[in-house]
């Protein structure tokens, strides 16, 4: 017989440097607190963070890569957006 | 993102492969670019990739055993907690793996029930058993050293969630091989014994190790297209070749022979070893290695016995979220 199918889970883990939470990986578990302490076995054996985070696989909406063009196309056009397009002269100094 | 794995596979197969879309993935290859999950791939890549990872992860998880069974015997609390760590690592790595192929439409449990009805292979090595204390420190030395020698070009390979999966179980192998190389190291030192056990576990482990990194170059089957995908970055042979190099000069600190009487080094620096008994090689695949039965029965036990576990969570979980539903409903 074929072994049943666990739910997937993503891990996402904030290191200790403050940063925000990253995701990690993935992994099976039946329920969330499973999940929670398959997580911490797995992916922070040797203190890679001070806190997890994890969310079912199926709760995730992603883009498609197919889309990508269409999606980021937009923010590519406006160097505008960045500080380096606007001229200040050097007499300023740094700003 | 491992995420969106189980939803693409049969619908891309069953699209008929036009030559632009392929040509196109391989310009993406060329240009070094990842591959991810949902980006479109040719179904032989996709193939060729569940098999080989499957395959990495069955290795780490029929692994645990050989050094497993020296875990209550490990001669002090240190070696112990070393070993214990070593293994718990070993299945941490399985399940890595399992999770970058599951990316590419199978699901583990599929995974693992093809390893367990015998459909899919693991690493020859791990069919060899282990006789004495010093068979670990071999075992961290040789073949975690030699999984890293085939691991680190993995670090680069085209598949994304692959080549991440294998930076982090790189991190954490350096570990195995330097514990390995320490065990072999007190009893290099100790009483002539002990230095004569770890001889005796490098004479029967170096063949083996070198047959890790597959048949020679001249007859690999699969070599071809995994090149011309960056699956693989090194043929067979180079990488042996390195192993080998990286390693005489190890056994010469320690005082202990390669067994090898024909090595000569070269006059590159290279140390050229004897010919590989190939037919011990296929024979172990085949399942005739001295612990091939042994090491499938007892995985297919510990997957029998833990499917209380599996079905006892599954129903706990069901019963919550009953109790939830019908809750909110009120």
């Amino acid at each position: 017989m074929a072994t049943p199918n666990t739910p997937l889970w993503e891990v996402f883990i904030r290191s200790r440097n403050g940063l925000a939470h990253k995701h990690v990986g993935s992994l099976h578990a039946s329920d969330a607190t499973m999940a929670l302490q398959a997580a911490r076995d797995i992916y922070t054996r040797r203190g890679e963070g001070l806190s997890i985070w994890v969310v079912p696989s199926t709760a995730i909406t992603a883009s498609d890569p197919a889309e990508k063009g269409m999606m980021f196309e937009p923010a590519e056009t406006k160097i505008y957006r960045h500080p380096t397009f606007y001229e200040v002269p050097d007499e300023v100094g740094h700003m | 993102m491992y995420t969106q794995a189980l939803n693409t596979a049969e619908a891309d197969d069953r699209h008929v492969e036009d030559a632009a879309r392929a040509a196109q993935f391989q310009a993406r290859i060329d240009a070094e670019e990842r591959i991810e999950p949902n980006d479109w791939m040719p179904a032989a890549y996709r193939k060729t990739l569940t098999r080989q990872i499957s395959q990495h992860a069955h290795s780490e998880i029929v692994g645990m055993l050989p050094e497993g069974n020296w875990i209550t015997r490990a001669p002090s609390l240190r070696r112990k907690a070393a070993l214990l760590a070593k293994v718990q690592d070993e299945c941490g790595h399985g399940l890595y793996l399992y999770a970058a192929a599951e990316t590419l439409g199978t699901s583990r449990e599929e995974l693992v029930d093809a390893m367990l009805a015998g459909k899919a292979k693991y690493s020859s090595i791990f069919n060899y058993p282990t006789l004495t204390w010093a068979d670990i420190g071999t075992i961290g030395w040789l073949v975690d050293g030699a999984a890293i020698m085939n691991q680190i070009p993995l670090c680069r390979c085209s598949y994304g969630p692959y080549a991440r999966a294998m930076i982090r179980v790189c991190k954490e192998e350096s570990f195995h091989q330097r514990q390995g190389y320490e065990i072999m190291l007190t009893l290099c030192r100790g009483s002539t014994e002990q230095k004569a056990m770890a001889q005796d576990a490098l004479n029967r482990w170096w063949w083996p190790v070198l047959m890790m990194f597959g048949p020679p170059d001249a007859t690999s089957q699969h070599s071809d297209t995994s090149t011309k995908w960056k699956i693989k970055r090194f043929s067979n042979d180079e990488l042996r070749q390195k192993f080998v190099d990286a390693t005489v000069p190890q056994a010469q600190y320690l005082g202990l022979a390669i067994p090898d009487p024909g090595m000569t080094q070269d006059a590159d620096g290279h140390w050229r070893y004897s010919e590989i008994d190939w037919a011990e090689f296929k024979q172990v695949l085949a399942g005739n290695g001295p612990c091939n039965r042994d090491r499938m029965a007892a995985r297919r036990k510990a997957h029998e016995d833990g499917a209380w576990v599996r079905e006892a969570a599954a129903a706990y979980a069901a019963k919550r979220q009953h109790r939830q539903t019908a809750q909110a409903a009120e």
